[in-house]
């Protein structure tokens, strides 16, 4: 037997640690199509939940929506389950093509090639555009699958501090003798809901000839006036070289990513990245359904102009009830902990009492800045959002922390 | 020695520190375990000792623990410059 007991004992050792440093992912089983109201399995083997969910990234409540799932059905009727072929072989249907022109127009850029994740178009797109000569500076919170793309990158890499516009001049000053200078950021990032200055950066990249790769997969489809992203609400749509996005969040909520951006550095993804070259097609149903998403956000803000409207209420409700949370104007709202039981404590009671949230800290964010985080969407009614205000008026006054600000939860809890 | 500690300390604080986080960073003070310096953003802090002191500093050397405090960074260069 190859696997034995001392090999066993290795991985056994290591998942061992993994719990006793308190970062083990427990299972859980939603037992319902992803809504805002969800059956959950929690733990597992427990009787059925009713929740509220308020960790998803289904922003746009779109993830059950009746037209899109009408639409996946249609392209497994028209065009099958799937494609059994990369891209370039076999596995390029109409549709594909159909989708690129679609998310292209909508998102204001030149050409796009889909991927099968967001997190493989970030993992392909450095290593098939960039060499040795050139360089990659990013900010220091972008998401772990620009640092992995960064990573599989002959270029030099370098890193400002978390949008200080200072910093990023300075690299860019001191890589100006690279071949070419790409700056990297989060268009919204995930952890803390901020927004990257776009309108600043583009200015910086005009100044120091620098192109700019925005990923945009927290703010397709409802940042900016008409959702087209960060660099629509910062007006500076022909100032972005390449974005990289999601299908699997706002935009429908299955799965799919892509590169969006000038032409030949499209053309090059499609020739040389690794997990555009090597990997399945998107599969029709998934193709089908966010063509039909694209079309209804195209054709209506109806739905972002509500998750502002949710967003801003549900901040406002946090404030007034004295929970400390991070300020900013995207669905993405932090309730700033500090700890990291505490936080794993509160987001235990909100479930208890019918809310379902999650407990983050290091390292999933810097060291003492413990946090639950709140995701909001348009498919919360104005319901939703009260009894998860309630909930966490509720667990905040259990733990003392109500009106509370950061100095005074560390000196109560630590950090 | 103490001057490059100085050297590296100086630089610590203004690539990590934001002007106005009030963090009070030493010598000794843990970079990498406390997180105020991640695995990908300590690129620049091991292009800045290798210029600055002409050293060349291996991805084997490199590790969180050599780079968790400006001592140890600095007892990491002092070995090349024997």
């Amino acid at each position: 037997m190859a696997y034995s007991e001392k090999t066993r004992n290795v991985f056994t050792g290591e998942i061992v640690a993994i719990k006793d440093k308190g970062l083990f992912k427990e299972k859980r089983f939603i037992c319902s199509p992803q809504d805002a109201e969800i059956t959950v399995e929690y733990p597992e083997g427990s009787s059925l939940s009713k929740v509220l969910n308020f960790c998803a990234n289904n922003y746009l409540g779109l993830s059950s929506h009746p037209d899109v799932v009408k639409a996946a059905h249609e392209g497994l009727d028209a065009r099958g389950y799937g494609m059994s072929s990369v891209r370039f072989i076999c596995g390029t249907q109409d549709i594909h093509r159909e989708l690129q022109d679609k998310v292209s127009k909508f998102l204001g850029m030149e050409d796009t090639l889909l991927f099968p994740s967001c997190m493989d178009a970030n993992s392909g797109v450095f290593e098939a555009v960039l060499g040795q000569d050139d360089v990659i500076i990013a900010d220091r919170l972008i998401h772990a699958s620009l640092v992995d793309g960064i990573r599989l990158c002959s270029a030099e890499y370098d890193t400002f501090k978390h949008m200080n516009m200072k910093h990023l001049r300075k690299k860019l000053e001191l890589h100006q003798d690279k071949r070419t200078r790409m700056v990297v950021t989060d268009g919204v990032f995930s952890m803390d809901g901020d927004l990257a200055p776009l309108d600043e950066m583009v200015a910086l990249c005009n100044e120091y000839d620098a192109m700019l790769l925005v990923d945009e997969s927290h703010a397709s489809g409802f940042i900016g006036k008409t959702g087209r992203g960060t660099h629509e609400h910062f007006g500076v749509i022909d100032g972005v070289d390449i974005i990289t996005t999601t299908f699997g969040k706002g935009l429908g909520g299955a799965s799919g990513g892509c590169v969006s951006g000038r032409k030949e550095i499209v053309e090059l993804c499609r020739q040389k990245a690794r997990p555009y070259l090597f990997s399945n097609s998107l599969a029709p149903p998934i193709v089908n359904a966010s063509i039909k998403v694209i079309d209804l956000i195209s054709g209506s803000t109806e739905r972002r102009d509500k998750l502002e409207w949710n967003t801003d209420y549900f901040r406002k409700g946090m404030e007034k009830a004295g929970l400390n949370i991070r300020s900013g104007e995207t669905p993405i709202v932090p309730v700033m902990l500090y700890n990291a039981k505490l936080a794993n404590d509160m987001a235990r009671d909100m479930y208890a009492e019918g809310i379902y949230v999650i407990g983050f800290f290091f390292p999933v964010v810097p060291a003492g800045a413990a946090r639950i985080r709140v995701q909001l969407s348009a498919a919360h009614e104005k319901e939703h959002l009260d009894k998860c205000v309630e909930a966490f008026r509720k667990v905040g006054e259990k733990y003392g922390i109500l009106g509370l600000g950061k100095s005074e939860i560390i000196e109560k809890y630590g950090n | 020695m103490d001057k490059m500690k100085e050297v590296v300390l100086e630089y610590v604080i203004d690539e990590y520190i934001d002007e106005d986080d009030d963090e009070e960073v030493g010598v000794d003070s843990p970079l990498i375990s406390s997180g105020i310096v991640d695995s990908f953003s300590m690129v620049s802090l091991k292009r800045f000792l290798e210029n600055k002191y002409k050293v060349r500093l291996s991805d084997e050397e490199a590790t969180p623990e050599a780079f968790d405090t400006v001592t140890s960074i600095c007892s990491l260069v002092q070995k090349h410059l024997g």
